[in-house]
């Protein structure tokens, strides 16, 4: 069975290349790991050969925002702190997608003050939203199985003719 | 003599205009003076050859919010040679809320006389950088006074567009 057996057999597959990008595509997501404060320890963890996120395609941890499709910004995102976050965020290429890891980066967490961005969904779209603080490494795999899943019924022609701020909208819905 | 006496004394002596005044929490020596005399009295703290207060371990301040002089600006102070620390004090009024730099005395209070001037907005005089170190140089508040909110004021923080 498996792919091998079907190729042995009939010499040829037949399917989308939609459906092939697709497939591609959501398992090999590079993260861009945005790690900002104590959740990136978490990260780190989940990068480890005991959670082993290579198991799912993603060990590639880009530190250029260019070379990446997934952001996981890990950490309490301070005001003046958001800048560099979007910055980096729109060096990204497209297709792209954000993982707001820990309570503080989806909600402002314990630090409910004024120099604390209460959610970066304020001023990033994101995917996933992941509870903890900090989140546990599998509860990261499972944000990113999360947006695996979400990347394997992204169709090339959900992109097709539009402007940047529309393909934002459609990627982050 | 005790080493707190003997600081006492010296500073009798040489300044008998600057209203000192001692009080011990926790077996802490704090000393009030009027802040006109602030650098003179830390220039010579550090540099009588008996005491050598050679570490200005912080600088900050509290807001009193209703009192007369509304800010008190406070040093904390280390002497390696006595593994001593003092705790000196000065009153500020909010109608000429600045105080002398200590920065020529220390260089490390140049970055603590510039977090106070941030939270407080205290203004260090003759200080060589004074400008904001943690908020946004644009920002007009004052976060740790007592009358800013804790959430801050809206829209005085800008967010990038989404
Ligand atoms: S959610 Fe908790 S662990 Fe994560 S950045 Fe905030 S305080 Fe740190």
């Amino acid at each position: 069975m498996g792919l091998e057996a079907k190729l042995d057999s009939d010499g040829f597959l037949v399917t989308q290349l939609d459906t092939v990008v697709a497939w591609a595509r959501k398992n090999s997501v590079y993260p861009m790991p945005m790690g900002i404060s104590c959740c990136a320890i978490e990260m780190m963890a989940a990068a480890d050969p005991k959670y082993d996120i290579a198991r799912f395609g993603s060990e590639v941890m880009r530190f250029t925002p260019r070379q990446c499709d997934l952001m996981i910004v890990a950490g309490t995102v301070t005001y003046k702190m958001s800048h560099v976050v979007r910055k980096i965020y729109e060096q990204m290429p497209d297709p792209k997608w954000v993982i707001a890891m820990g309570a503080c980066t989806s909600t402002g967490g314990m630090y409910r003050s004024y120099s604390v961005v209460q959610g970066i969904d304020q001023f990033l779209p994101v995917d996933v939203y992941l509870a903890g603080c900090p989140p546990r490494p599998d509860n990261l795999l499972n944000a990113l199985i999360q947006i695996q899943n979400k990347i394997g019924r992204t169709r090339a022609k959900d992109f097709q003719n539009l402007k940047l701020p529309e393909l934002n909208v459609i990627q982050n819905n | 003599m005790e080493l707190k006496d003997l600081i006492s004394q010296k500073l009798e002596s040489n300044f008998p205009e600057a209203e000192l005044e001692y009080s011990e929490y926790r077996g802490e020596l704090n000393i009030k003076f009027n802040k006109k005399f602030v650098n003179s009295i830390c220039k010579f703290l550090k540099q009588d050859s008996e005491l050598e207060f050679l570490l200005c371990e912080d600088v900050t301040a509290v807001d009193w919010a209703k009192r007369k002089n509304r800010f008190t600006v406070v040093y904390h102070i280390f002497s390696l040679k006595h593994n001593f620390r003092l705790v000196l004090k000065a009153d500020v009024d909010e109608s000429d809320c600045s105080i002398d730099t200590v920065s020529s005395v220390w260089k490390t209070s140049d970055w603590q006389e510039r977090e106070t001037y941030d939270m407080y907005g205290i203004k260090f005089n003759n200080h060589p950088d004074l400008r904001r170190i943690y908020m946004p140089e644009e920002f007009e508040y004052y976060p740790l006074r007592k009358d800013f909110p804790l959430m801050g004021i809206p829209g005085s923080l800008p967010l990038p567009k989404k």
